[in-house]
């Protein structure tokens, strides 16, 4: 069998997904015998113009990590999509939009107000802002164009296979590689993990659960074996995708969302606010406005990884 | 925003049991009320999946009614103690998501209130006609 040529590319993303790749350990040299790598910005000098110069449909698979949010990393994406056979949306923020997303709570301009105006390790006395064009003496200066809304990957180009996780981990990543060596790739369309609920794979105990108020994690020190819903922490089991093979629930911190809503389910936020809103055994009317209280940001909560591909994708402004 | 011509579009959820029927009573007693509530009749307000309520502002809706039996009279026993705890914080979240609370409205209408809710119709339409028109679009 010929060597598969591999893309890796990382647009808003934080570099994590890179590492994770380099994280399956020894077996990376059997991903560097199946495949010849032709762009791995984070790890290998190739430029764009050596992938514009590819033949259509000549890279086998290329892995894309990280949101969409400029024209930069659009234009990239749509390059590789053209060049590559097969399309996979790399970790969290390729599939939803990831923790970059939670920007959709706010919109270009606050984002360059906080980064380049508030933020308190800036030196910026003439509040000056990145600009799409810049007139130097020299000429045109041209930046990347900075979009208001945070996309996950399939919202600018299709995509072949999803592989959610922040990260992606190492167990997911070799079947994929498995599955590459193979030729045993699933069909078009398939999430990379559990169909069910991580509720599913959760070792810890359940039992009926009612609650009566709502911990935050530093708050208390729960119990190794117990559902952590049940102990009042907002564990986002119920309506997260499993197979992470319960990577927190196991270092005792609940569940963020990272696998992204299970199969069936359009908007995990949602999912979440109604499972936790009937778990909370309360009827009288100032209990209800506690349990609201103590729920201290239930957007940012239920779509911590998911704000691009929820139903209203962003805050209207 | 106070277009004239702008018509509300309220999706309302009505229980089957007692709000479904609060608005049979309000047609049989010829009530008059605003027209523009698209009623969709679920078994107990406890159905309504806070996923429903956001489909319908992504379909386009200016409102979204929710109606059940009073506390205490669910036909299932607790479904209106669930809807009465998801409310209050879909409204928190909408609220983080740039959409007025008031968009969206929980109350309990009986089978015998058709009274009532003529005139929760009619509230509900004139608070929505006061907001205007929900801004489907995604723009930053």
């Amino acid at each position: 069998m010929p060597k598969l040529k591999l893309a890796i590319y990382w647009s808003a993303s934080c570099g994590g997904c890179d590492v994770a790749i380099l994280d399956i350990n020894e077996k990376i040299l059997n991903v560097a015998e199946l495949a010849d790598i032709v762009l791995w910005p984070v790890a290998l000098d190739f430029k764009y113009h050596h992938v514009e110069a590819m033949d259509d449909g000549s890279i086998d698979v290329c892995l894309f990590n990280g949101s969409v949010r400029n024209s930069e990393q659009e234009k990239i994406a749509k390059l590789l999509r053209k060049k590559s056979k097969v399309m996979v949306a790399f970790g969290s923020c390729a599939c939803f939009g990831g923790i970059p997303a939670l920007a959709n709570f706010i919109n270009r301009d606050l984002a360059f107000e906080r980064a380049y105006l508030e933020a308190p390790t800036n030196v910026n006395s003439d509040r000056n802002l990145p600009q799409t064009l810049t007139q130097v003496k020299e000429g045109e200066l041209e930046l990347p164009e900075f979009w208001d809304t945070v996309l996950a990957l399939d919202q600018v180009v299709p995509v072949e296979y999803y592989m959610p996780g922040c990260p992606p981990p190492v167990d997911l990543i070799l079947k994929v590689v498995d599955a590459l060596a193979t030729n045993s790739l699933p069909a078009p369309g398939s999430v990379i993990a559990s169909e069910k609920t991580l509720c599913e794979e959760c070792p810890r105990t359940k039992e009926e659960k009612k609650i009566t108020r709502i911990y935050r994690p530093h708050e208390i020190i729960p119990e190794p074996e117990k559902c952590l819903l049940e102990q009042g922490l907002i564990c986002m089991g119920p309506a997260t995708r499993g197979g992470c093979g319960a990577r927190c629930i196991l270092a005792n911190m609940p569940c963020r969302g990272c696998f992204g809503p299970p199969a069936g389910v359009y908007d995990q936020g949602a999912k979440m606010l109604s499972a936790l809103a009937s778990i909370y055994d309360v009827k009288d009317e100032t209990e209800i406005a506690r349990m609201v209280e103590e729920i201290v940001d239930p957007a940012g909560t239920f779509y911590r990884f998911g704000m691009s591909t929820s139903m209203l994708k962003r805050k209207r402004m | 925003m106070s277009d004239l011509n702008f018509e509300p579009k309220i999706v309302g959820f009505l229980c089957n049991w007692c709000s479904y029927r609060g608005a049979d009573m309000a047609g049989t007693a010829r009530k008059k009320y605003a027209p523009n509530v698209r009623v969709v009749r679920v078994m107990c307000s406890g159905r309504v999946d806070p996923t429903f309520v956001l489909k319908a502002f992504q379909q386009g809706a200016d409102g979204v009614l929710i109606l059940g039996c009073h506390p205490g009279d669910c036909h299932y026993s607790e479904g209106n103690y669930k809807t009465a705890r998801r409310v209050p914080l879909l409204k928190k979240m909408l609220e983080q998501l740039g959409i007025e609370e008031e968009r969206v409205r929980l109350d309990w209408v009986s089978a015998a209130e058709g009274g009532r809710f003529a005139s929760i119709v009619n509230e509900m339409t004139a608070k929505v006609r006061e907001l205007g028109p929900f801004r489907v679009d995604e723009r930053g």
